[in-house]
């Protein structure tokens, strides 16, 4: 490792894990080179409708990020760029990127789209999947940073054909083009960077579905890509949110889904699963449903249904049994084209029990898989990385996010097919990471964002500027918002008022920034989204424009309004409106408030001593903050230390004993073994947790850790016959040699005890692929056994599905049973005799066993319901912890400075709890980094002259924020105690008391606006 | 008001709520229904406080005399507050209100008190049901002190 490290990393590519990736660094002190091969930033998630399980708004979600990652003073972000060479080594790298030209200078830009209007070139729109077109000046999609066009030299009229030439063709975007930004004599250009440390995640490409002709794809019009159709489902897409055929412009009626394409397959060398397509087709058989305004028939076709992700079981259930979504276990033969030319497409297919059936269809989705992308390939073998088989990258066991070079972290579907959350996640993991590498040189090359001075508002007649936002057709689809506008118009106060289709964009921001100054607004209202996850973006705008952040006030018109009333879009239109005049009221009574400024203790405290809590108090502590790892049991390790070997064949014992030993000796741990906690107070920056001993510890940030339990099956004779056990209990035995085990010759594993049912509506994720790798051990050790697993769905996804074909090819025996015939597991003298029913045969099939090994269920942690109260954290509903957002903030509470990891979160594997480790460790690295902690200042003040004194504040007051000074007879304040709830201004006798930003005038007019 | 009620005197009375809502646990359940997509009348007018507890019984009372056909709070579970204990305030002061406002002739179904969480975006949307059917049934709020026996208006 160089000694000479640098404060700088790069990032390639600027998906979402870029960009996550880029935000935690750049946050945190650490200056970041983002690059990106096209023209914006975004990756795939811009493109995609909606996200499950939440079917929350991709774009809508992304948004923010696009944006603050776009004005971050310190991530420098590069378009049309790759990087071509590299040397050095960790801690310091050379990078050279070359930039293509772009022939429109960013500088100037406005992003107007007068070039693309002047533009006589269309070609097949990349973004639209080739659904629609775009122009040879283009621009990727209209919330794109940076929020400037770009001109494609292949197909530019003047770059192809008049510039070798020296001949003036077209040039028509020239003289469109108000700004001047338009330079079609740019270069190549190519230049230097200093990093210490690289972060790959160059995302994925689809699978090419032609490549598999009985699908039809490419010949057959009404055969399209998952991809595809959520480009004909999204409001910004071809045909504006109107579910029709691309080539028709039919609605359909009944369409279909054929799962695994290119997924799963052998035969053409992608034996794995992509692992999101089974959520993502269920989504859009949902949406698509939801979408349409005729009654759609949606089938999917698929061979496993694999969901075993955080609430993605519920989701399936709700598909399947109250959105009326058709499921098909089968395999398909192949897609033809209807005779009756009426462009449908047919489906030959075979069912479980061997029936062929076939089967017409408006619209076919094939739900194509993930490949590694041509880049990152490329990328690889740049910097010599070990690769996969698939030509994914490969990463070091159990890291996470190491690559096969130090000081190179990888994230995102660089390493393999994964989904939002989880690339997250390992894109704040490798920032973690990056940041503990480089920790000596936090702060070194960053610089500070300055604001405009505030403008001065306070007596100036009041102008507000009112904006309302069509969220794609999310609220435009339902509430009227050209009405709304209008009457905001007619309010008082209101000198502006307007709409957007995404207010949250980068081009609505500037174009707000730019109304304030040019309307000389100084209260801004938008009504949108919920403030809670878009509040502070628009703050920021202001901010940037000179007002106060306080100025400012949302309505909330689309998660409170037309998404809960989406079939009455008058009543909902009618709510927008006297919604968006609460909101004005209130914005229009708002004063300037300043922030108050905390300490921040550089202290973390990390709650759970499994895998996940030393994992997250090593990289915390390689960033250089203190730790307290506390562990209730005796000894650290958690469950991790009942198995013997993980998933790609890591030695569990040695992994977790290196994990003890460095936690035991870091300077910066200081470890609590054997004790519990008694109780916690206090907020982000200022924590003091007493454990049970007595003992108080002070800490800045916390990381919940505490791992889960195992399910005691109550079925399967389980506790009544010692050959009865669980899986980890199985894993002991075999480890230990025990002649249960040894001795064995039938062995049969059941599946799905105590997950996906009615106790436990979830599935546990790791069961499957857990019970394949012990079937594997003891059919490998001896060859003569007979092993049977009996299961539900297999759901051995990504790489795991190369151990399930391995298993069925050695002879190891899968029957699948349904939900309503589980097995029988009887004693017939001191026999075991597992009795199930055959789908294929379709009939009850006995098995009599040696060995049972039941695969019980993770279930949430015991202790979950007191941290949940100490902390005031959410649980969901199976009692796992709630994260502030389940696709883009999978680490976080929503209570700021306490994170989570591991089982706790949801059940997963060794592998993914590290990952999350990681990712906690970086997201609280981020908030221990801070200097000092920023309150917004919305706090509680006096009016001394109305107080008499009376106490009755400081007795409400649970923070003991507000004390009576006795000599002045008056109740004083404090700032950095109190929390802004409230309650003294509620309670106060003579209205002496309020709250900023919430008064009780502000409250009185709104409610006298009723 | 006044206008709309005129409005729907000949379409299925639709009652306006004043929805007083905290920031941590109800609003964040709504915002949940939203995500959900759980379906709900469009009677409630949401007011966003940071907690229950900051809610002053003379807002209910400002709600009601502005002709709000009925007043929801919602807050955290007895426990779960944000502030730790700002709902114990808020369950105190409405036990209160709702006998003043029982006291004073006011139907006490027009005001409801409920708890939701962050994480109950389908209860949320059972509570603006409920709370919309006891209103509903009540019938347009004709002012909190009316005075039955043909005494005057006092507002």
């Amino acid at each position: 490792m160089s000694q000479n490290k640098i404060g700088s990393v790069l990032i390639v590519g600027a998906g979402i894990a870029g960009i996550q990736a880029a935000l935690d660094l750049a946050e945190s002190g650490y200056l970041v080179h983002l690059v990106e091969e096209s023209s914006a930033i975004g990756g795939t998630m811009p493109m995609l409708d909606k996200t499950f399980p939440t079917n929350d708004c991709s774009m809508c979600i992304l948004s923010p990020k696009l944006v603050e990652c776009g004005r971050h003073l310190n991530v420098r972000t590069y378009t049309n760029s790759q990087v071509v060479k590299t040397e050095g080594e960790a801690g310091n790298f050379k990078v050279t990127i070359k930039q293509k030209a772009r022939y429109i200078d960013l500088e100037k830009c406005t992003g107007c789209g007068a070039c693309a209007e002047a533009c006589p070139v269309k070609v097949d729109d990349e973004f639209n999947q080739g659904l629609g077109k775009r122009k040879a000046a283009f621009k990727q999609y209209s919330q794109a940073f940076p929020n400037a066009y770009g001109i494609d030299e292949k197909n530019c009229l003047y770059q192809t054909r008049g510039k070798a030439k020296g001949k003036d063709i077209c040039l028509k975007c020239v003289k469109a083009c108000q700004a001047g930004a338009i330079d079609h004599q740019m270069e190549d250009k190519e230049f230097e960077v200093e990093v210490g440390s690289m972060i790959l995640n160059p995302g994925f490409k689809i699978f090419d579905a032609s490549r598999l002709d009985y699908y039809g794809y490419g010949k057959i019009k009404s055969v399209i890509t998952s991809l595809e159709f959520e480009r004909l489902l999204s409001a910004s897409g071809p045909f504006d949110g109107h579910l029709v055929r691309p080539f028709d412009q039919k609605e359909p009626q009944k369409i279909a889904w054929i799962q695994c394409v290119g997924s799963r397959n052998a035969k053409i060398n992608n034996n794995y699963c992509s692992g999101v397509c089974c959520m993502y087709a269920i989504k859009e058989a949902v949406i698509a449903k939801e979408h349409s305004h005729i009654p759609v028939d949606t089938t999917i076709f698929y061979m496993d249904m694999r969901t075993p992700g955080k609430d993605f079981e519920k989701y399936y259930n709700n598909a399947k049994n109250n959105q009326g979504v058709n499921f098909i276990r089968s395999r398909v033969y192949e897609v033809t084209e209807a005779k009756d030319d009426s462009g449908d497409a047919c489906i030959r297919y075979s069912t479980e029990d061997g029936k062929i059936c076939e089967d017409q269809f408006d619209l076919v989705v094939l739900s194509v898989g993930l490949e590694p992308g041509d880049s990152s390939k490329e990328l690889a073998q740049m910097l010599d990385l070990k690769v996969n088989k698939f030509g994914f990258a490969e990463l070091e066991p159990l890291s996470g996010v190491n690559t096969s070079k130090a000081g190179v972290f990888a994230a995102g579907a660089f390493s393999g097919p994964r989904d939002i959350p989880e690339t997250v996640m390992q894109a704040s993991a490798a920032a973690g990471a990056a940041s503990a590498l480089l920790s000596d040189e936090r702060g070194t090359l960053v610089s500070e964002k300055e604001y405009p001075p505030e403008l001065d508002v306070v007596g100036d007649v009041i102008r507000t500027g009112v904006f309302i936002c069509h969220c794609g057709v999310n609220i435009g689809g339902v509430v009227d918002v050209p009405s709304v506008v209008e009457y905001a118009k007619t309010l008082p106060t209101v000198a502006y008022a307007t709409d957007k289709i995404y207010a949250c964009s980068q081009d609505a921001q500037a174009s707000i920034k730019a109304l304030i100054s040019e309307q000389k607004l100084n209260r801004i209202v938008v009504s949108s989204c919920s403030p809670r996850t878009h509040e502070p973006l628009f703050q920021e705008t202001l901010k940037e424009a000179g007002l106060n952040a306080h100025l400012f006030d949302m309505a909330n018109i689309r998660d409170q309004c037309s998404w809960v009333h989406m079939h009455e879009p008058e009543k909902a239109t009618e709510k927008a409106k006297d919604l968006t005049k609460l909101a004005i009221v209130r914005a229009s009574m708002q004063q300037p408030v300043q922030p108050i400024f905390m300490s921040m203790n550089h202290t973390a405290l990390v709650i759970g001593g499994g895998v996940a809590g030393m994992t997250s108090a090593v990289s915390l502590a390689d960033q250089g903050y203190e730790v307290h790892l506390v562990e209730k049991d005796n000894a650290l390790g958690g469950v991790a230390r009942r198995f013997s070997t993980g998933f790609r064949g890591e030695d569990m014992k040695a992994f977790v004993a290196g994990l003890i030993d460095q936690v035991s000796n870091h300077p910066n741990i200081k470890l609590h073994v054997g004790v519990g906690i008694k109780d916690v107070g206090g907020f982000l920056g200022n924590f003091t947790t007493t454990l049970e001993n007595g003992e108080q510890l002070a800490h800045g940030v916390a990381l919940l850790t505490i791992g889960g339990q195992e399910y005691k099956p109550k079925e399967y004779l389980y506790g009544q016959d010692d050959r009865v056990m669980t899986q980890i209990e199985m894993d002991e035995a075999i480890y230990n040699h025990d002649p249960k085990v040894d001795n064995a010759k039938n062995f049969v594993f059941i599946q799905c005890v105590g997950s996906r049912s009615d106790e436990n509506p979830y599935c546990s994720r790791t069961c499957c692929t857990k019970s394949v790798k012990l079937a594997l051990k003891v059919k490998k050790k001896n060859p003569g056994a007979n092993v049977f697993v009996l299961y539900r769905d297999m759901r051995t996804y990504g790489y795991y599905e190369e151990d399930y074909e391995e298993a069925r090819r050695i002879g190891i025996i899968f029957v699948r049973y349904s939900e309503n015939a589980k097995p029988v597991l009887s004693k017939e003298a001191d026999t075991l005799v597992v009795t199930v029913t055959d789908h294929v045969l379709d009939r009850p099939i006995e098995i009599e066993a040696d060995l049972v090994c039941l695969a019980a269920a993770i279930k949430a942690p015991a202790d979950g319901k007191k941290l949940s109260k100490w902390f005031k954290i959410p649980l969901n509903a199976e009692g796992f912890f709630l994260e502030a957002h389940m696709k883009l903030r999978p680490v976080d509470f929503s209570t700021d400075g306490v994170f989570m990891a591991g089982i706790a979160h949801s059940p997963k594997n060794m592998e993914e709890v590290v990952a999350q480790a990681k990712a906690a460790a970086g997201r609280a690295g981020v908030a221990l980094s801070q200097d000092q902690v920023e309150s917004a200042g919305l706090n509680a003040f006096v009016n001394k002259r109305k107080c008499t004194a009376c106490g009755t504040c400081e007795a409400v007051c649970s923070a003991k924020a507000v004390t009576v000074d006795m000599v002045n007879r008056v109740a004083v304040v404090n700032d950095a105690l109190c929390k802004g709830c409230g309650a003294c201004a509620s309670s106060c006798r003579c209205g002496a008391i309020s709250l900023r930003g919430c008064t009780n005038e502000q409250i009185v007019e709104m409610l006298n606006s009723l | 008001m006044g206008e709309i009620q005129v409005e729907t005197e000949n379409k299925k009375y639709e009652p306006k709520i004043a929805a007083f809502l905290c920031n941590w646990c109800s609003y964040a359940g709504a915002d949940l229904a939203g995500v959900g997509r759980i379906q709900y009348p469009a009677t409630i007018r949401t007011i966003r406080v940071p907690c229950s507890g900051r809610i002053n019984p003379l807002y209910v009372l400002k709600a009601m005399a502005n002709g709000a056909d009925g007043v929801l709070v919602s807050g955290c579970h007895p426990g779960d507050c944000h502030y730790i204990s700002g709902n114990y305030v808020a369950r105190r002061k409405f036990a209160l209100i709702k006998s003043l406002l029982n006291h004073v002739g006011l139907e006490e179904d027009r005001i409801s008190f409920s708890w939701v969480s962050a994480a109950e975006g389908g209860r949320f949307a059972e509570v603006v049901k409920g709370v919309t059917e006891r209103v509903s049934a009540l019938g347009p709020n004709n002012g909190i002190f009316k005075v039955v026996d043909g005494g005057a208006a006092d507002e």
